[in-house]
């Protein structure tokens, strides 16, 4: 960072907009369904025809509550909604019906991890409305087309404080964010497809001051990697303009991925007037504590919470803990097979190793893992028994499982004769025949070269195609060197 | 040809049932006496082949033994703010000509279920705006006692249709007094329920916490019927009540005892015709004499009520009406070369009439920043003011008496250029719609000038039961004496 950088600190906010995983849209049963053919899901509701009404989807609400709770939010009990004045085409109704002065949860946090520790990042609000539409400038070369599909799309709008300090903390916001509306099944979190959106209010000022400088606000940034470049390009033009005396003006920005740089696309001198007003087509709505408890009971157990429960019960490394509960469904599997083996580490070991190679290979989820917990735990068992070695168990039994679910990995092991030899009585013979065979290395061996212990249980290991228990055969190679 | 004497749905029903006619006779009687009377410019539509062929359907069922419907072939006119699925409907809007519903109103749906025939649309004030029916793009309509006169408005078309016989009983809408002052001037029966009472999914809005649809007839045990049909819950509109039903079962004959209030002030307001007032005080004298109980209740909000009125009507339908915009449907300018905002600007000058504009450009104002606290904050604080003085008077009354309109049917064009005359006009009937009561407006007497006038009752919120009982009353003992 040069010098004159050093001077300055940055201020940012960001609003995250986020469709909720509702099935239907937010005022009418149309559904939410991405990837449809466009104007399919555009009823008379969506499409605003004359004489429509709306119709509040409950699940919404319960989502935005979730969510809220899941932040440490005050939720909101008397609720109402406004009209959003202003004419676009992708807007059907001329008004966006969102929350205004009601926001369905205030305050909040959200935790980070920061080079030091940890960090909060304060919420502002969190309230509901409904989604446009999308206009198509590239379809027709003389019009504009628009798509309603997504119009009346449930949205969660989380709106931060201005407490973020760099364009890292804000990666890892956005980062925890996505995690954490994953986790609550709020929205499915996909930047790329439009499902969650960032805009970020960025302004920078000189240490020491306590005034905010005049922000920018950047649009259209489809990943978090973009919105972390595009603050840091907005953090160095804006210093740049203060360093050459220039005015900063308000403005909205957007930012092209291609040249990781920001452009003007309009000014906010002279603010539009929405003229809110109450939506008289939907009744205020009060939120019971029952109601609001009962989606409390439904949030399932978050990350920080679950990372403390590996390490402590069951004893996991941090770094294995956190890997786990990366994402929910894949510590939900990994919780629903320690309940058939208490092996844990081994189960850890399993899930980051051959599990995630197969879900990768395959570009599945573990939703669709094709073991049952109860499956995948015997055969972890089998291995930690000895009955298969590790290495035989994840390169042959594991995938002809996957294939074939329909026989125990026992079985699969029997019927492949790929059960770990752990019978003396068969084994001693071996035993005999590999230490005669190398005689001279015993010779060795004795005098006091004891790394050549390794070379005879390799060669027992060859003679058994692998099978051999290596435990026992250390056992009775030792046993026989003392005898003789 | 068959001479039908429509005098109400049970007679029309035993009529059937004896086969003194058919429910197509009837139609074609009535589409008849739409045709003779098509000057009146009472209907924008009408839907002769598909009603026909209802009607015969019905015949039919009925001649076969199947029990009637509620509303078996009873002949009804929906006003042009209704959309029905498949048949156009326009607001008698240029911005929505040639524009056809994909969905039918829950009201339609209910009418349909109980085997009504719709006959056709009936015209009215654009988007429901007006109180004479002359801001129409389809043109003004007659009233059909006195064609040189206006029939009110905004359902003018509705009210014309029963007035002048053109069916059985039809459909309007009432934001501040659209049923009731067109049935007052037509000399018929209008019924505007609670807000609440019947679903506004299919209603073009107009001021979405003021609209409600609204039933002309001849008679109350028609419109209790007919109300019984087409309220109650429906999952397309939350603002219907879920706890209050209606049903016609109960008596209308049913004698209890009714506390009766009046506002001396509004008997007493200048704006109100001389005659008008006479009548109605001599009218509740009799009441009095009759023994029963009727109070005067000082009211000091009657001045407010129109301005407050005015500017949360027009601040929703400045919002209400910003779909029309040439984008989705309806009208869009024919001009070429025009940027987005010009084709806005343009579709919405040339598809809009001047009265919704007027209405717009206020309601867009008083939203305004800078001026929405000292119109549309204060208009509701008025508002609520109106609501909590309407509850303390129903806690000792059951009815309120008072003119539906200050004067009797005046002449086409009379008012044309004084909007602010218009709008004050209105100022017996938008307290219904401020605080959500129902009222009708029942025809009484008849003017010197020949005109027929009422009054007007008002009750507790989803207390149609005793305003209809009410009403029913007054009007019988009318014929009595």
């Amino acid at each position: 960072m040069k010098k004159e950088y050093s001077e300055y600190e940055t201020v940012i906010g960001l609003e995250v907009h986020a469709q909720l995983l509702t099935k239907s849209k937010l005022f009418c049963g149309d559904s939410t369904a991405f990837g449809l053919e466009a104007n399919t899901s555009v009823g008379p509701v969506t499409l605003a025809h004359p004489g429509t009404l709306l119709k509040m989807n409950r699940k919404a609400v319960e989502l935005a509550i979730r969510m809220g709770l899941a932040c440490h939010c005050e939720i909101v009990k008397e609720n109402y909604f406004v009209r959003k004045n202003y004419f676009y085409p992708d807007l059907p109704k001329g008004y966006q019906v969102s929350q205004h002065s009601t926001p369905i949860c205030r305050g909040g946090y959200i935790k980070i991890k920061t080079g030091p520790g940890e960090k909060r990042i304060l919420l502002n609000r969190i309230h509901l409305e409904e989604d446009a539409g999308k206009s198509l400038h590239d379809i027709d070369s003389e019009n504009t087309c628009i798509d309603y599909n997504r119009a009346g799309t449930p949205l969660i709008e989380i709106v931060t404080e201005p407490g973020i300090c760099s364009s890292d903390e804000a990666f890892q916001f956005l980062t925890e964010l996505r995690k954490l509306v994953r986790y609550l099944e709020v929205c499915d979190g996909n930047m790329e497809e439009g499902s969650l959106r960032c805009d970020a209010n960025i302004s920078v000022r000189k240490k020491g001051e306590t005034k905010l400088g005049t922000k920018v606000e950047v649009k259209n940034l489809n990943s978090i990697r973009n919105v972390k470049r595009a603050i840091e390009f907005e953090e160095q033009r804006l210093v740049n303009c203060l360093e050459n005396k220039e005015i900063i003006i308000q403005q909205t920005r957007s930012f092209d991925a291609g040249t990781g740089k920001t452009f003007s696309i309009r000014e906010k001198e002279d603010a539009e007037d929405y003229r809110y007003f109450p939506e008289p087509d939907l009744t205020p709505f009060h939120l019971s504590d029952e109601f609001i408890s009962r989606v409390g009971s439904e949030i399932p157990v978050l990350q920080d919470k679950r990372i403390e429960k590996y390490t402590t019960q069951w004893q996991l490394s941090g770094y294995d803990a956190e890997v786990l509960t990366e994402e929910r469904d894949f510590a939900d599997y990994f919780e629903a097979t320690i309940k058939y083996t208490s092996y844990y580490k081994p189960a850890a070991n399993w899930m980051l190793g051959p599990v995630k190679s197969w879900l990768n290979e395959n570009k599945s989820e573990i939703k669709s893992f094709p073991l049952k917990p109860d499956q995948f735990a015997s055969l972890i068992e089998l291995t930690e028994t000895g009955k298969v070695s590790f290495s035989i168990a994840s390169a042959k039994i594991f995938p002809l499982i996957l294939k074939d679910g329909s026989k125990s990995p026992l079985q699969v092991a029997e019927e492949n004769n790929l059960l770990q030899e752990s019978d003396v009585s068969s084994l001693k013979p071996i035993v005999d025949e590999v230490l005669n065979k190398f005689a001279d290395k015993v010779k060795e061996y004795k005098k006091g070269k004891r790394g050549l212990l390794a070379l005879f249980v390799g060669e027992i290991m060859k003679k058994t195609k692998g099978k051999a228990d290596p435990a026992v055969v250390n056992q009775l190679i030792l046993e026989k060197l003392k005898s003789e | 040809m068959l001479l039908l004497e429509f005098s109400s749905i049970e007679h029309y029903h035993a009529q059937l049932q004896q086969e003194d006619i058919t429910c197509e006779l009837a139609v074609q009687h009535y589409l008849r006496k739409i045709r003779d009377r098509n000057h009146l410019n009472a209907f924008i539509e009408i839907f002769e082949t598909e009603a026909l062929e209802k009607s015969r359907e019905l015949d039919k069922k009925r001649i076969s033994g199947e029990p009637l419907k509620k509303l078996h072939g009873v002949i009804i006119a929906i006003k042009d703010v209704i959309c029905y699925k498949d048949h156009q409907v326009s607001a008698a809007s240029g911005i929505l000509k040639n524009f056809t519903s994909i969905y039918s109103a829950t009201a339609v749906e209910k009418l349909l279920s109980e085997d009504a025939i719709i006959i056709g649309r009936t015209n009215c004030d654009e988007f429901a705006m007006g109180s004479t029916n002359e801001n129409s793009a389809y043109g003004k309509v007659l009233n059909a006692l006195d064609e040189t006169k206006v029939p009110g408005g905004s359902s003018g078309g509705s009210a014309v249709a029963v007035q002048a016989d053109l069916c059985m009983l039809s459909l309007g809408s009432d934001t501040g007094g659209s049923v009731r002052q067109p049935a007052d001037f037509c000399g018929i029966t209008g019924l505007k329920p609670t807000y609440g009472r019947i679903s506004r999914y299919g209603l073009i809005a107009y001021a979405s916490s003021f609209d409600q649809i609204g039933i002309f007839g001849k008679n109350i045990p028609d419109i209790s019927k007919v109300l019984e049909v087409i309220s109650g819950p429906d999952e397309y509109d939350s603002t219907v009540s879920h706890q209050h039903s209606y049903s016609c079962s109960v008596p209308l004959n049913k004698k209890e005892k009714i506390r009766f209030a009046y506002f001396p002030e509004a008997l007493e307001h200048a704006s109100l015709d001389t005659e008008i007032a006479t009548a109605i005080k001599r009218f509740i004298q009799e009441l009095r004499e009759e023994g029963n109980e009727v109070h005067p209740i000082s009211f000091d909000l009657l001045d407010y009520i129109v301005p407050a009125y005015y500017v949360l009507t027009t601040a929703e339908a400045s919002s209400n009406l910003s779909r029309y915009d040439g984008i989705k449907y309806g009208y869009r300018t024919p001009r070429k070369e025009v940027d987005l905002e010009e084709l806005y600007k343009c579709s919405r000058t040339e598809g809009f009439g001047k009265e919704v504009k007027r209405r717009i450009m206020l309601g867009t104002f008083v939203l305004s920043s800078g001026y929405y606290e000292a119109y549309y904050t204060r208009a509701q604080k008025v508002r609520k003011k109106l609501v909590d003085k309407t509850n303390e008077i129903f806690i000792n009354f059951d009815m309120i008496i008072i003119p539906a309109a200050p004067a009797t049917a005046f002449k086409s064009g009379e008012k044309t250029n004084d909007p602010v005359t218009m709008y004050l006009a209105d100022i017996y009937t938008v307290m219904a719609n401020l605080t959500g009561i129902p009222a009708i407006s029942i025809p009484l007497f008849r003017h010197s000038n020949g005109m027929p006038f009422g009054l007007q009752l008002m009750a507790k919120r989803f207390n149609e039961s005793s305003l209809l009982q009410s009403a029913h009353h007054l009007m019988n003992r009318k014929i009595v004496s």
